[in-house]
């Protein structure tokens, strides 16, 4: 059964007795990648974690088109600043596998075929502290791919990356979505937006003030804020 | 001046000569520090990580027993040791007072809390690091405590050799405990004070200076074998 249409009713999530974000209601089916866009503090990452169930609802409800502890499983979340395990990169990139008890021998040979896809394959056997910012972001981007989610979570996944890695990541991320793989991503970068995006959701101020098509959202956003965003203007 | 000459003499005509009374007591200073390290970290280290990892009610106020714990006096753990274990005790029927394993049971009550605090502050840092990604990937709770304690290796590493030098220049608790009998509970520790009080200052200063030799040469063993500084870098 496919893990789409998900569908979010008047959730929110809140601190101290603020809500950061909501309370929204999205709904995310089909094919692609939806980016998420807005200022910053505009709720882009607790999105993204409400989701995948990171952050704890506040109220309101998310559900998937399966059971939720079948949605856990196939879903991957890929976070801002790579979180890299004490380990080589091959431990690393198999260990969501080694997680679910698949034999270390497999769990391997599989680590190295998505090591040598997002082009790691020379370094599989370093300490994964050692690797560069881009190479950080590809081992996690590889680790989340490994358990071949059927939606992936990214949030500002080139944020602090150079040109030339993050065309990088933006090809492997075209190529998993030619394979069928969902992405829901998060992003600053306008011209990434409009490269990738298939459709986008405009957050204002912790709700959803926008959410389109991605050629009918950068050629006529209907709100003043999203268009002030495109334009590059400052949005508070 | 002289008697540490006469004490660094004294030392090396007792490991030349292979002395037996010497080769006894460091052994047996070994087995009880690293059987009383081994338990202390079978127990502190998952203890630790729990404490880092798990929310519960009146938590901050076991770690900060945890933390008081490091400071326990050793003579106050050997006589409490020696109260449970002596004749009217309540464990006095199993007849290990005066003993190396109620040596151990001191030096695992006086090593356990700082096995398990030093355990505690790194796990509690990594966990802080790794909580999404764990949470992210529907790691198991057990998955995430083998997850941290292996990552925190290296602090814990650390943990264990404070741990040991700790228990292995331990005197007050294992004197009362085990009593010092040539041939029964002797260490080097307690050697070095009975020589001390005997007014062998030469002999006892030779003794220290092996206990010293003996921690460097367990702790750069271990590091040896753990490839520590080698790949520091994770």
């Amino acid at each position: 059964m496919t893990l789409l249409p998900l569908t979010v009713r008047g959730a929110a999530v809140g601190r101290l007795g603020k809500l950061l974000v909501g309370p929204l209601d999205l709904d995310l089916a089909g094919t692609g990648i939806t980016i998420i866009m807005g200022p910053n503090g505009a709720g882009k990452t607790t999105l993204l974690r409400m989701l995948h169930g990171l952050a704890r609802l506040t109220k309101g409800e998310i559900t998937w088109n399966v059971p939720l502890h079948e949605a856990e499983t196939r879903q991957a979340f890929v976070f801002q600043t790579p979180v890299v395990l004490r380990r080589s990169v091959r431990d690393n990139i198999a260990f969501p596998l080694l997680l679910r008890h698949v034999p270390r021998k497999q769990a391997y040979a599989t680590a190295e075929k998505w090591a040598a896809r997002v082009g790691l394959a020379e370094m599989i056997q370093r300490p994964a502290s050692v690797l560069s910012g881009g190479e950080k972001q590809k081992l996690a981007l590889a680790r989340a791919l490994i358990r071949e989610p059927a939606i992936l979570f990214l949030d500002e996944p080139t944020a602090n990356l150079d040109g030339r890695s993050m065309r990088e990541i933006e090809t492997i991320l075209t190529q998993i979505i030619s394979e069928g793989t969902r992405i829901v991503m998060a992003t600053h970068n306008i011209g990434q937006a409009q490269r990738l995006a298939s459709d986008v959701i405009f957050l204002y101020r912790g709700r959803v003030h926008e959410q389109s098509r991605a050629d009918r959202f950068f050629t006529g956003p209907t709100t003043p804020e999203a268009a002030a965003f495109i334009k590059g203007d400052i949005v508070e | 001046m002289g008697e540490i000459w006469q004490g660094l003499v004294a030392a090396f005509w007792l490991i030349v000569s292979l002395d037996a009374d010497l080769v006894e007591i460091t052994l047996r200073s070994l087995q009880v520090t690293l059987t009383a390290v081994v338990i202390a970290c079978a127990i502190g280290m998952p203890l630790g990580t729990f404490l880092a990892i798990q929310r519960f009610r009146y938590r901050r106020f076991v770690i900060a027993i945890l933390n008081a714990l490091m400071g326990l006096p050793p003579v106050v753990v050997g006589l409490t040791v020696y109260l449970l274990l002596s004749r009217a005790g309540p464990f006095g029927a199993l007849n290990l007072l005066f003993s190396p394993t109620a040596m151990i049971i001191a030096q695992v009550i006086i090593v356990t809390p700082l096995v398990a605090s030093i355990a505690h502050q790194a796990v509690r840092d990594l966990w802080a690091e790794y909580h999404d990604l764990l949470i992210s990937l529907n790691a198991s709770k057990r998955q995430r405590m083998g997850t941290l304690l292996f990552d925190a290796r290296r602090a814990l590493l650390t943990a264990a050799l404070a741990g040991f030098g700790r228990a292995i220049g331990e005197v007050g608790a294992i004197m009362i405990v085990g009593g010092n009998i040539d041939h029964v509970s002797r260490v080097l520790t307690t050697a070095i004070a009975l020589e001390t009080s005997k007014g062998n200052f030469a002999l006892a200063l030779g003794l220290g200076f092996i206990l010293i030799g003996l921690a460097i040469a367990v702790n750069l063993g271990i590091h040896a074998l753990s490839r520590t500084e080698r790949e520091g870098t994770w």
